[in-house]
């Protein structure tokens, strides 16, 4: 009897053990992939902050123009933009921003633009109508790719298909934490109106004319936004997939601990067995 | 000859941060010179080669969209592409443009959307090589 659950033990033991070599060799190699990704995040901040200041700037300075990227339309469709990851074993990054961009379009005619496979599934799977179903794999997702998208998209927005854009993303806040997170981006949120002890604002002058730049930097300014919010994201996947296989290790270590320990007693019962046998037999 | 603070930045990172004393670059109306004490001032850009003048000395690049921005004196050109000139592979950009030249050759076969990539891509590869000049 002993001699069989020693094997089994034995059997199990060596499979965690497979398993654990596993689990450690993903998480090296997503640790390596985040070192590129989180130099990436840093490089494309500056950028990003530039533009939000000048656009804010633009819109704040000038609240009289009816630009229709700032006209907040009341019940219209909503676009949906959901960046995920493209592969599991990611502990639970992409079930929570899954789940937040489920509760935040939760009741509303909706559009879905989904952004990596993880994405693409969910979409298939709960058959949601697709804007489009181009950018399956988010970590392919290039510079100019996010511009090609953020220009469809301010096409379809003029055009009226949609009156509202969310982006569902993960902020890559640290290694070990990352939150998910939907922000808008059409109609610009306008900054709240300026109270009456700052001091008056600076002319500036706008060439060809206001409304001109306006409309020639949104899509740019949306390219930006969404290449930030990639880079965040896919910072963010590498770093829970980092944390979730670093757990698994851990965890498999723990079970064959355990498991050598029962191996181990169980070993020396049988040994023990053996004796108290050998020792009956010579007192017969 | 004054200076001021200008910052150039793209989604690549920081390409330059110091004290310039003359910017050319191209917007959407033509080309733009900001010299040190502008008015705050903000355009967009078109694609052309810009021309940076630092220390009294000319450094030439690619620079394609973005905005230019002029605010209390700091110069702020957030651009798609920026590549300086001697970052540039001329043999690249030439070997882009004869490419781009050959897809044009058969216009009437190509859709609306490959037509404006490959007129795009030709743009792009002649404004290189002049910045590389």
């Amino acid at each position: 009897m002993a001699g069989v659950s020693m094997k089994d033990i034995k059997l199990r033991i060596r499979s965690m053990e497979s398993t654990k070599q596993i689990t450690k060799a993903m998480e090296m190699v997503a640790a390596s992939k985040l070192r590129h990704a989180q130099e990436r995040v840093q490089q494309s901040r500056p950028y990003f902050e530039v533009l939000y200041q000048a656009v804010s700037d633009i819109a704040a300075s000038n609240r009289e123009f009816s630009s229709p990227y700032v006209q907040p339309v009341q019940g219209g469709k909503l676009c949906q933009i959901v960046i995920s990851g493209d592969r599991g074993l990611a502990g639970g990054y992409n079930h929570n921003i899954l789940k937040l961009a489920e509760a935040d379009r939760a009741g509303r005619d909706c559009i879905m633009v989904p952004i990596g496979k993880k994405s693409m599934e969910y979409c298939a799977s709960r058959g949601l109508p697709l804007l489009t179903g181009a950018y399956a794999e988010a970590a392919e997702l290039s510079v100019s790719g996010c511009f090609t998208m953020a220009r469809s998209l301010c096409k379809a927005f003029l055009a009226g298909e949609f009156s509202e854009i969310h982006l569902a993303y993960t902020n890559f806040a640290s290694m070990l934490v990352q939150t998910p997170c939907v922000i808008p981006l059409l109609p610009l949120p306008m900054p709240e109106k300026p109270s009456e002890s700052q001091p008056a604002r600076q002319m500036t002058l706008y060439e060809p004319g206001d409304e001109a730049v306006f409309h020639s930097i949104i899509p740019e300014y949306l390219g930006g936004l969404l290449y930030g919010a990639l880079c965040e994201s896919v910072a963010s996947e590498l770093g829970a997939r980092r944390t979730a296989m670093d757990a698994a290790t851990k965890n498999a270590q723990d079970m064959i601990d355990d498991l050598s320990l029962k191996y181990n007693r169980a070993r020396q019962g049988a040994i023990t067995q053996e004796i108290t046998e050998i020792v009956a037999g010579a007192d017969a | 000859m004054a200076t001021y603070h200008l910052q150039i930045v793209t989604p690549d990172g920081l390409y330059y941060d110091g004290e310039a004393e003359k910017l050319i670059v191209r917007s959407t109306t033509g080309d733009v010179c900001i010299l040190a004490h502008h008015i705050n001032y903000v355009t967009a850009l078109g694609m052309g080669v810009a021309k940076v003048t630092i220390d009294g000395k000319d450094r030439r690049a690619a620079c394609v969209g973005g905005m230019l921005s002029v605010h209390e004196g700091e110069v702020k050109l957030v651009s798609t592409t920026f590549e300086w000139s001697e970052d540039i592979d001329l043999e690249r950009a030439q070997r882009a443009e004869e490419r781009a030249k050959e897809k044009l050759a058969h216009r009437d076969t190509l859709g609306d959307q490959e037509l404006a990539l490959a007129e795009a891509k030709l743009k792009r590869a002649l404004i290189r090589q002049s910045a590389a000049k």
